[in-house]
């Protein structure tokens, strides 16, 4: 059978959602890319000893970044789905031990042994932008976009 | 294929911004670290440390040192060797870092066997018998007396002495020290009074030779 122009649209609209969404997992990746290595900075150049807590948001960014690729060459919805836990899992972890430095969740629920508390704060910018707060931004924003371009992909 | 080449430009820029800026961290850290300044230099050595060697040893080497750490244990036997190689050279002075939970009963039962004229021989045989009190970085005090007892120690008296208020001064200080020296890991070497520029044993001989060769060319 012929291909209809209504077919035809529906083939350039998905063209143009799907084009959208790779922009929305490659936006993704970049931040997912640049958490890594700037994780990698602070724990192996300037060698600040990650907390537990970072250890847990390390476990949940880290392979975002190695696997967002997957989800772009060629655009793969499914690699996009299985890479949304992650960034949800390592949000919560983050959102976690932001309260943490906050002082809202109080220190004896604080999961670290002996080591680095992980209610110290190392790094402090333009007197509130730390590194759990940091962590947070990335991870929320990682998980916006995968599920802004889920949604947005063509099944 | 733009998609593609936008991805690879992104990588390797992501790449190269790590490089770079690793490469600026590093370099505004070479060169040799500063000496400890001489306000602190007091921090170094107290006259309570245990020390080996002449006092008038041109060379002289601070080791923070916690009974429970294995590189401690590891590099005890190579710092002996050095001294050895040096004789007469090198006085080394030991501070306690116990910064291992538990630690610092053992350190008192070090110090206890110091009062009995016994403390080098009880750091080698708990050092040399680290996993045995110390299984999975948790000291056992108990156990670790166990592994001093062939050395003739008399017991009660160690026993009394642990509790003493003098040691718990010491470790006390030592640890004060520690802090104010931003000794946070055990083995830290300071080399008449300069830290290691990072951590590691050819850093430890680098500049302890340094100091030698600097001590032969003064008159």
């Amino acid at each position: 059978m012929p291909a209809t122009d209504a077919d035809r649209r529906a083939g350039l609209n998905r063209q143009a959602t799907d084009s959208q969404a790779w922009t929305l997992v490659f936006v993704a990746w970049l931040i997912a890319g640049a958490s890594t290595l700037g994780a990698l900075f602070f724990g192996e150049v300037m060698r600040l000893p990650p907390c537990s807590l970072c250890w847990y948001q390390r476990i949940f960014m880290f392979p975002l970044a190695v696997i967002l690729p997957f989800a772009l060459f060629p655009f793969n919805r499914s690699v996009v789905q299985a890479a949304l836990p992650l960034a949800g899992l390592g949000a919560l972890v983050a959102a976690f031990h932001v309260l943490l430095v906050a002082g809202v969740i109080p220190e004896r629920l604080e999961p670290c042994k002996a080591g680095v508390p992980c209610s110290e704060t190392v790094i402090e910018w333009f007197g509130f932008v730390t590194i759990p707060l940091l962590s947070f931004a990335a991870f929320a924003a990682i998980a916006a976009l995968l599920t802004f371009a889920y949604y947005r992909s063509s099944k | 294929m733009t998609q593609k080449n936008l991805f690879i430009g992104a990588a390797a820029a992501l790449v190269v911004m790590f490089a770079g800026a690793s490469m600026m961290y590093m370099s505004s850290k070479s060169g040799a670290p500063a000496a400890v300044p001489a306000a602190s230099q007091a921090a170094l050595v107290r006259a309570h440390a245990p020390t080996v060697g002449p006092a008038d040893a041109p060379v002289t080497i601070v080791e923070f040192l916690d009974p429970a750490c294995e590189t401690c244990a590891t590099f005890y036997p190579m710092v002996k060797e050095l001294m050895a190689a040096n004789p007469g050279k090198i006085r080394i002075v030991y501070r306690w870092a116990p910064f291992h939970n538990g630690s610092q009963d053992v350190v008192a039962m070090l110090e206890a066997a110091r009062k009995q004229d016994k403390l080098w021989p009880a750091l080698e045989a708990l050092l040399a018998s680290q996993a045995v009190w110390s299984p999975g970085h948790t000291p056992q005090s108990a156990a670790a007396f166990k592994q001093l007892e062939g050395l003739g120690l008399n017991r009660e008296q160690m026993i009394a002495d642990m509790a003493a208020p003098e040691i718990a001064q010491t470790i006390a200080q030592d640890l004060a020290d520690a802090a104010s020296l931003n000794v946070t890991m055990t083995p830290e070497f300071f080399v008449n009074g300069r830290p290691l520029p990072s951590f590691g044993w050819e850093q430890l001989t680098q500049l302890v030779n340094e100091a030698l060769k600097a001590t032969q060319k003064a008159p």
